[in-house]
């Protein structure tokens, strides 16, 4: 060897064991499924395991069997109490978070550096920090003794599977509510993992109901009369169909959808840390992240020299098997994201937009596709318009600050965004102008379960995290049924 | 000896500080309630509505930009300005409703002390509901409630001023701007408080007051993909599934409001900013 | 005269180059020091490492208590770190006070050890508080004594006031009495120098004067080497490279006393600076305790069992 080559080191999948088949998880027990499909690694395509396909009466067993949880046990129940069935949850998935990282790597296709430092822990505070809400519901802003919904619907996507879990069911039932919970098609497996958690912190039966399939089984839930609130974590367009679902009916929602997150450099940025910060932006699981850095926008006077080194830096991406400890980029979902990303990026070129990829090379088997960047892109391009969602940057220029703000807030998103300079004044000027709900400056993409997440315009309503999230599960003693 | 020949008013819009015809050139005739005659009216055309939207999306960025201070002064004004004319908008408002002019008197006062109540909110919004948040981490991490832009309002039928008043100061104050339909029923009152708004240093567009008909132009409000967020309370509640649906185009924040003063009819309107900030030497 | 063609020797033109340095982030060097540092280095990677680090490793002793046998137990050691196993390569040098030179150099070559380099700590170390003429003297005899590399501290009380031209000036004579043979290091002393700004800027000054070498530390105060000043001092050996063409080397010292630390500074040069420094001509460690530890690591990679310091020699 003369030079640092590393050897592969390859986080131990032996601390799994995944079961052939998987059924729903409803009032407390693992029951049956009718028709199954598929989970795959996205790494290699190998089948994990057969997952139920949830119809419309396994949505009806469990949303009753939440309404029952609700009715006899959970809305009765003392927040104090409530709140150490969650601080229990919370623990058992720190205890078993290697179990959790490396199903979830499997599942998912992220690096399990990601999985292991990243996702599992947060999921893990999400149920702590709720777990000390239950009995501090006075205080939430709501006046005295608000009340839960009652029944929460939940459809979670695919790119932080046990974290959106996470998020949606830790609030819920800090609240007093019942969950229902539909994990994502081609992610169940972590959801089905928190099912047995669920059990070992013997959290009464019918609070958590784990109900698998695919889109009919979210819009079963939807559609569901027994739902009082419907929290929906995806894509803008399902959103929207969610919101006319609703629409006639007296349910609440709270939706995280789409983005296309600007990320603004000015010419006094800490350049390595910036480089760093647009790296971490676009590049983080993926790119399959609604809150990415997916449209830089680089003062004029610097973009050559950010550019240089932001092509020096990805270089250094090391794509590849994502149980590799060493793994920054796996592999993308499933063929159908790898098939919109290819679609896009397509378009990237023809609409005239200039692509670059450093030299790597990708597994034969799986779903792959390189960190890649496209310059020379304009507002009017598809690929600075819509989402993504895959490891894809588009670069635009600004040369002034009103420019950057403007081009920035020219989107019908307004999820997060990113500013980066080291003049304190020059950074509360341009987080105060931005339209976005989550907006970093001098870092990108942290989370934290006391933070508000959430965005303006069509990236959704409310928030979640914090206590703003909380109070989406909660409405005040005397507001209307 | 000849009685004096009383002046009366031409009720028109009021849209980007003035007070324009409707483009359509349309009216109707505002009633009392033994269907007497009264005034014509404007009968806003969708066109008037997509006018209202320019002038609010056209202020919005510097009534919001104004100090919390200003803006609080400006809502207090707005009281001051009502209270001169206290008379006049009880003599309207028991023509229009049938009522005693005792009653309309107290619709009159409740809402004079509705604009002092919302006008001491403006600079304590966020203290309420903003928050800094302990993130585990070396970052400074706060939350501000925003305003969320171009808010529409379907004003109630009854109470044409005090509904009218409800629906515009919850709005405004945190620094949205508004288009607001009046009562259909009981116009008037709106038109002589948009001549208060005149006189109050309220910024130019940043409400826009519509008379006309709520089923003709509600729709429209619903899907202008110009207005962030929708107060339908004015709304018959058969009709507020479809508006729903109209406004899911561009997810509009549309609310239904029981009448509560609460500082929760504001927020409805403000959006959360989160900003991370890291902390270094 | 001309440095680079990038300042002039004035006061003025060094204090414009170093205001237009980007600024570094606290929060970000150090989380990008601390992902780098996640790094799983396994099986022949972690092999290769470990020779790689040893040949680094300037063996260090910088005690008041040094004596002639002291150093010449470090001088053997230096030489043969393992004497059960020839494999093992020598360290890159062995680093002394200046009155501990000629002993060095003697002791190494009696031994078959004219491959090892000696460096001598110089300019009134570690304090730097000596007028020039002291520190020009000092300096001259670790020279005359044989010394190949020089190890000069940097006047940080001028730097911290912001004379900036005095510490230039200091490192521009010390160049010339080093001449072309000598290797200069220049030990910034990031310890006292507190932010990452000021070891970037510190960084550029030392390299513009004629630096060959950076160095993170004396060793006698901490914090030292640790990973994001490393970082941020790989970065500007990189962006000056960009600049003139020209690689200076790097020197972590202070704090690297385990195969797991010396390993994550490796990682920092291979993705930072990138691998054309990763080789004792551009990268050394300074350290003591350290390479007994690559010995015992190496050990177990050889034998696969975990070794007792009994069977690793204590000099």
């Amino acid at each position: 060897m003369t030079t640092f080559e590393y050897a592969p080191a390859l986080e131990s999948r032996s601390i799994v064991t995944i079961k052939p088949e998987y059924g729903h998880f409803i009032n407390g027990a693992f029951v049956d499924g009718v028709d199954h499909f598929a989970t795959i690694n996205p790494a290699n395509e190998e089948i994990l395991s057969r997952i139920a396909l949830g119809n419309a009466e396994d949505i009806d067993r469990a949303v009753d069997a939440a309404r029952v949880a609700y009715e006899a046990t959970w809305s009765k129940m003392p927040g104090k109490e409530r709140g150490k069935y969650l601080y229990r949850i919370a623990r058992i998935m720190q205890e078993r978070a290697r179990e959790f990282a490396v199903l979830e790597s499997l599942d998912n296709g992220k690096p399990i550096r990601e999985s292991r430092d990243i996702d599992i822990p947060l999921a893990g505070a999400h149920f702590f920090y709720h777990a000390g809400w239950a009995d501090k519901l006075d205080y939430a802003g709501l006046g005295h003794a608000p009340r839960p919904h009652g029944v929460a619907g939940q459809i979670i996507p695919w790119n932080f599977p046990l974290l959106m879990l996470a998020w949606k069911i830790a609030p819920a039932l800090a609240a007093g509510n019942t969950v229902v919970l539909k994990p994502a098609e081609t992610t169940p497996l972590t959801a089905l993992l928190f099912a047995q958690v669920c059990q070992q912190a013997e959290l009464p039966a019918g609070v958590v109901n784990i109900v698998t399939g695919d889109g009919r089984t979210g819009s079963a839930l939807v559609d569901h009369p027994g739902v009082d609130k419907i929290a929906f974590t995806g894509s803008t367009d399902v959103g929207k169909a969610i919101a006319r679902a609703i629409a006639p009916t007296k349910k609440k929602a709270t939706l995280e959808l789409g983005g296309k997150g600007a990320n603004i450099v000015f010419d006094d940025a800490p350049i390595d840390e910036t480089v760093e910060g647009i790296v971490n932006g676009i590049f983080f699981n993926q790119g399959h992240v609604c809150c990415a850095g997916s449209r830089l926008l680089l003062q004029e006077n610097i973009a050559e020299e950010v550019l240089a080194k932001l092509k020096v830096r990805m270089a250094k991406i090391r794509v590849g098997d994502p149980l590799d400890k060493n793994t920054d980029l796996g592999a993308i979902n499933s063929a159908a994201q790898l098939g919109k990303i290819r679609e896009l990026a397509t378009s990237g070129d023809s609409e005239g937009a200039q692509r670059w990829s450093p030299a790597c090379s990708l597994p034969k088997n799986g779903f792959w596709f390189a960190p890649t960047i496209f310059t020379g892109v304009t507002q009017a391009h598809r690929i600075a318009r819509e989402e993504i969602f895959g490891p894809v940057l588009s670069v635009l220029t600004f040369r002034t600050p009103a420019e950057a703000i403007e081009k920035a807030n020219n989107t019908p998103y307004g999820l997060s965004a990113g500013v980066w300079s080291e003049k304190g004044s020059r950074i509360l000027w341009a987080t105060q102008q931005l339209k976005a709900g989550v907006i970093w400056a001098n870092t990108f993409n942290k989370f934290d379960p006391a933070s508000p997440f959430g965005g303006y315009k069509e990236s959704g309503w409310g928030r979640e995290g914090g206590r703003h999230g909380l109070t989406a599960y909660l409405k005040s003693a005397e507001a209307q049924q | 000896m000849n009685e004096r020949l009383e002046v009366k008013k031409t009720y028109k819009l009021f849209i980007g500080g003035a007070f324009p015809r409707s483009e359509s050139g349309r009216t109707y005739e505002a009633k009392g309630p033994d269907g007497a005659f009264i005034a014509n009216s404007s009968l806003a055309s969708r066109k008037d509505l997509r006018d209202a939207v320019v002038a609010a999306r056209n202020a919005q960025i510097r009534w919001a930009g104004a100090t919390a201070y200003n803006r609080g002064q400006i809502l207090y004004r707005i009281a001051e300005m009502l209270e001169g004319r206290r008379a006049q908008f009880a003599t309207e408002i028991a023509a229009l409703d049938g009522i005693s002019l005792q009653e309309a008197e107290l619709e009159v006062h409740t809402a004079i002390d509705r604009w002092v109540w919302y006008a001491g909110w403006s600079d304590k919004l966020a203290a309420i509901n903003g928050s800094t948040n302990p993130v585990a981490g070396p970052f400074y991490n706060f939350t501000i409630p925003e305003p969320m832009g171009v808010i529409g309002a379907i004003a109630p039928e009854n109470q044409s001023l005090l509904g009218l008043v409800d629906a515009i100061a919850p709005i405004i104050v945190s620094g949205n701007t508004t288009v607001v339909l009046a009562s259909t029923r009981a116009p008037l009152p709106a038109m002589t408080f948009a001549e208060v708004l005149a006189t109050s240093d309220l910024p130019a567009g940043v409400c826009n007051i519509l008379t006309g008909q709520k089923s003709e132009l509600a729709p429209w409000f619903a899907s202008h993909m110009d207005i962030d967020g929708l107060d339908i309370s004015g709304v018959d509640e058969s009709s507020r599934s479809d508006i729903k649906i109209a406004g899911v185009e561009n997810l509009k924040r549309i609310h239904v409001f029981d009448g509560a003063t609460t500082p929760q009819r504001i927020f409805a309107f403000m959006e959360a900013k989160t900003v991370w900030h890291p902390i270094g030497v | 005269m001309n440095y680079y063609g990038l300042v002039d020797g004035s006061d003025a033109s060094l204090r414009n180059f170093l205001r237009t340095l980007s600024g570094v982030d606290q929060i970000g060097a150090e989380s990008r020091a601390a992902m780098l540092a996640t790094r799983s280095i396994k099986t022949t990677a972690k092999n290769w490492a470990i020779d790689l680090a040893i040949s680094m490793v300037d063996l260090t002793t910088l005690e008041g208590a040094d004596t002639p046998g002291k150093i010449r137990a470090l001088a053997a050691k230096a030489v043969r770190p393992d004497p059960t196993d020839s494999t093992v390569p020598s360290v890159g040098a062995v680093c002394v006070y200046n009155d501990m030179v000629s002993i060095a150099r003697q002791h190494l070559d009696l031994i078959g050890g004219a491959h090892v380099r000696v460096a001598a700590v110089s300019t009134a170390f570690p304090s730097g508080r000596a007028s020039m003429a002291v520190k020009i003297q000092d300096t001259q005899d670790a020279i005359d004594a044989g010394a190949a590399e020089i190890d000069m501290v940097i006047d940080r009380g001028a730097f911290l006031s912001g004379r900036y031209l005095e510490v230039f000036n200091e490192i521009v004579q010390i160049r010339a009495l080093c001449g072309k043979k000598t290797h200069l290091k220049v030990i910034l002393e990031t310890g006292e120098l507190v932010t990452y700004d000021n070891v970037r800027k510190a960084s550029f000054l030392a390299m513009l004067a004629g630096a060959d070498f950076i160095k993170t530390s004396t060793g006698k105060v901490s914090p030292a080497a640790t990973p994001p000043v490393v970082l941020v001092m790989l970065e500007a050996v990189r962006d000056f490279y960009e600049m003139t063409d020209r690689r200076i080397g790097v020197k972590p010292a202070g704090g690297i006393r385990n195969t797991k630390d010396a390993i994550k500074q490796l990682v920092l040069v291979n993705e930072t600076a990138g691998p054309e420094w990763l080789n004792p001509g551009l990268f050394r460690i300074g350290a003591s305790a350290l390479l007994n530890d690559l010995l015992m690591q190496r050990m177990k990679m050889r034998d696969g069992y975990y070794p007792s310091p009994t069977y690793v020699t204590i000099d």
